[in-house]
């Protein structure tokens, strides 16, 4: 019978290289939310019901608001920073409380680490799962804010590279923490995190509104240089602010991914 | 396929493997035997690459796990202890999957599939979710996907603990068939009937070492007797009656519900026993086994 004897050629099993193996994982991912669906489209709803909420409603009763000097419509404001979250919420999701499950329940990387796959394999893969989540979000919100008449210059079309640096960023980072985390419980912390950044990271409102102390605290939060990022490329005004933003999101990402590789180490192969 | 030279591991200040010398052979199927935390798993884990070791050396198909070890692992068969099945894809998704992590191309994983779902009569379920999967079917898609790869060596950590009699049967069957065609097995087991019926040679593990190492019936002959015969009197009862019957066997085991008492012939004891004035409340003669041989070697029972 074919299926105990040994495999030759072709059908031997054998090491994936990096990319391949991260790839798998990515395919992996999406095969599960194609059943999973209504997860995947929740996540992405929270900052275009806020962009309509507070952008729209709240929005027709701001008048002559003025950005960087320049008079500036307030949904224009407003809807990239809800970009920038919306990037952050498609990876953060699955880089907590999904890596999460993955980890101490589903078992999951247990099972991988029995096939050739290592642990930098597991952890690429998942941070380019939470970039892809990220990006597809983002290009979502693009269209909306198209269709909503409010991309002005050729310059938005980056939010959608910069949104798989926010997701990178996240991805990485919420994942480093979610390793260390022991019960569900932890994951208040989490939200807890989220909200303050998510309404305080000059979401709604200019960083100038606050005094200069805690302007530098808001200013060095990741979401921040995410929303200061996104805002300049959609109305069309990049500067070399935006470049400062890009190397802390990579940075940001980076020492996410070192650390995610070294924990799941000590956490799996013991 | 397997050579381990004084193997150890250890957490922490806990020595979980102290020291152990191993070698397996193709084609063999080899036992771990013993108890709960006598440090089969932890060598299991070493085996699989998942577990650096803390001294000694070890080499599994000539190379070095903390060197080669997706190598190695592209030719090993893994069925850990829990079943890691994903539980957010279908029967059939988790083989595939399983199946393209080892570098397979999707066609051959296809053929694969079909082949190992029948193997393991799960064909109907295929399109089923793991968590609507009996204990049974669950353990026998690990099984399946261990073999996805068609591995030299299929490692089975407990393959049967905590299935109902009728599963377990259907597990044996299918692990002798494949010890048949050739593929080498290690399995550890805390039950010796399954170490009875599966392995070719076995070693018994207590606390972190090897106590004995042969084949099922060498490992009897030697530690035990053809036949027990075993007492069952009042509770309370065996520790104060064991003296009295000692001179009766070779040897005398008191457990807290019985009494063991190893003969060559067992019938002849028991009619001893009768004959003077004691009453057992139940008698019984069997056959020794490996549960005899490691209440021998280490003074306690397998399965507590």
């Amino acid at each position: 019978m074919a299926l105990f004897t040994a495999a030759v050629g072709a059908t031997v099993a054998r090491p994936l290289r990096g990319g391949a193996a991260a790839r798998l994982l990515l395919w992996r991912n999406i095969l599960v939310y194609r059943r999973a669906w209504l997860v995947f489209i929740t996540g992405f709803l929270e900052p275009v019901f806020y962009l309509f909420s507070i952008g729209i409603g709240v929005g027709a009763m701001v008048v002559g608001f003025e950005y960087a000097g320049k008079p500036v419509d307030y949904r224009e404001f407003v809807a990239p920073g809800m970009i920038a979250a919306s990037a952050m919420n498609g990876s953060l999701l699955d880089a907590t409380f999904n890596f999460f499950f993955k980890l101490k329940y589903n078992k999951l990387y247990d099972q991988m680490l029995a096939t050739p796959l290592r642990t930098v394999d597991i952890a690429v893969g998942e941070i380019l799962w939470n970039q892809l989540r990220s990006g597809i979000y983002v290009t979502a919100f693009l269209l909306i804010m198209v269709a909503m008449d409010l991309v002005h210059s050729w310059w938005a079309l980056l939010v959608v590279p910069a949104a798989l640096l926010i997701g990178s960023a996240f991805g990485a980072v919420g994942m480093a923490l979610t390793t260390y985390m022991t019960s569900w419980q932890d994951f208040e912390k989490v939200t807890l995190a989220m909200m303050p950044m998510f309404l305080f990271s000059a979401t709604f409102f200019p960083v100038t509104a606050y005094p200069e102390w805690l302007r530098w605290i808001v200013e060095v939060t990741p979401l921040y240089r995410g929303v200061v990022l996104c805002r300049e490329l959609t109305l069309g005004v990049p500067s070399w602010g935006s470049l400062v933003s890009v190397v802390y999101l990579l940075a940001f990402g980076a020492i996410g991914l070192v650390v995610v590789r070294r924990r799941l180490d000590s956490l799996l192969l013991t | 396929m397997i050579s381990a030279r004084g193997l150890r591991k250890s957490f922490g200040d806990f020595e979980a493997v102290r020291g152990i010398d191993v070698s397996v052979r193709p084609g063999v199927a080899f036992g771990f035997l013993g108890p709960n935390g006598a440090g089969k798993s932890s060598t299991m884990r070493m085996i699989c690459c998942v577990s650096p070791p803390s001294g000694g050396e070890l080499r599994v198909f000539g190379m070095d796990p903390a060197k080669d070890g997706p190598k190695i692992k592209a030719r090993l068969g893994v069925c850990p202890q829990e079943d890691t099945l994903d539980v957010e894809l279908n029967v059939y998704d988790n083989l595939f999957v399983y199946g393209r992590y080892f570098g397979l191309p999707r066609a051959e994983v296809k053929g694969r599939i079909e082949e190992l779902l029948d193997f393991v009569q799960l064909t109907d379920k295929a399109k089923a979710k793991v968590d609507d999967l009996s204990g049974g079917m669950k353990r026998r898609l690990t099984i399946a996907r261990s073999l996805i790869n068609r591995p030299e060596i299929l490692v089975l950590d407990e393959p049967t603990t905590g299935l109902d009699p009728q599963a377990r049967h259907v597990i044996w069957d299918r692990l002798f068939r494949l010890k048949q065609a050739g593929v080498t097995l290690l399995l550890t087991t805390h039950y010796m009937d399954e170490a009875e019926q599966l392995c070719d040679e076995l070693v018994v593990m207590d606390q972190g070492r090897i106590v004995a190492h042969g084949t099922p019936l060498g490992l009897i002959q030697q530690h035990s007797t053809r036949e027990v015969a075993e007492l069952r009197f009042g509770v309370g009862e065996h520790e104060a009656l064991a003296a009295k019957v000692e001179d009766l066997a070779e040897r005398v085991e008191v457990l807290p519900d019985r009494l063991l008492l190893y003969s060559d012939d067992g019938e002849a004891v028991i009619e001893a026993v009768h004959s003077r004035d004691l009453s057992p409340v139940a008698t019984l003669v069997r056959r020794s086994s490996l549960e005899d041989v490691f209440l021998h070697l280490t003074g306690r029972t397998l399965v507590d």
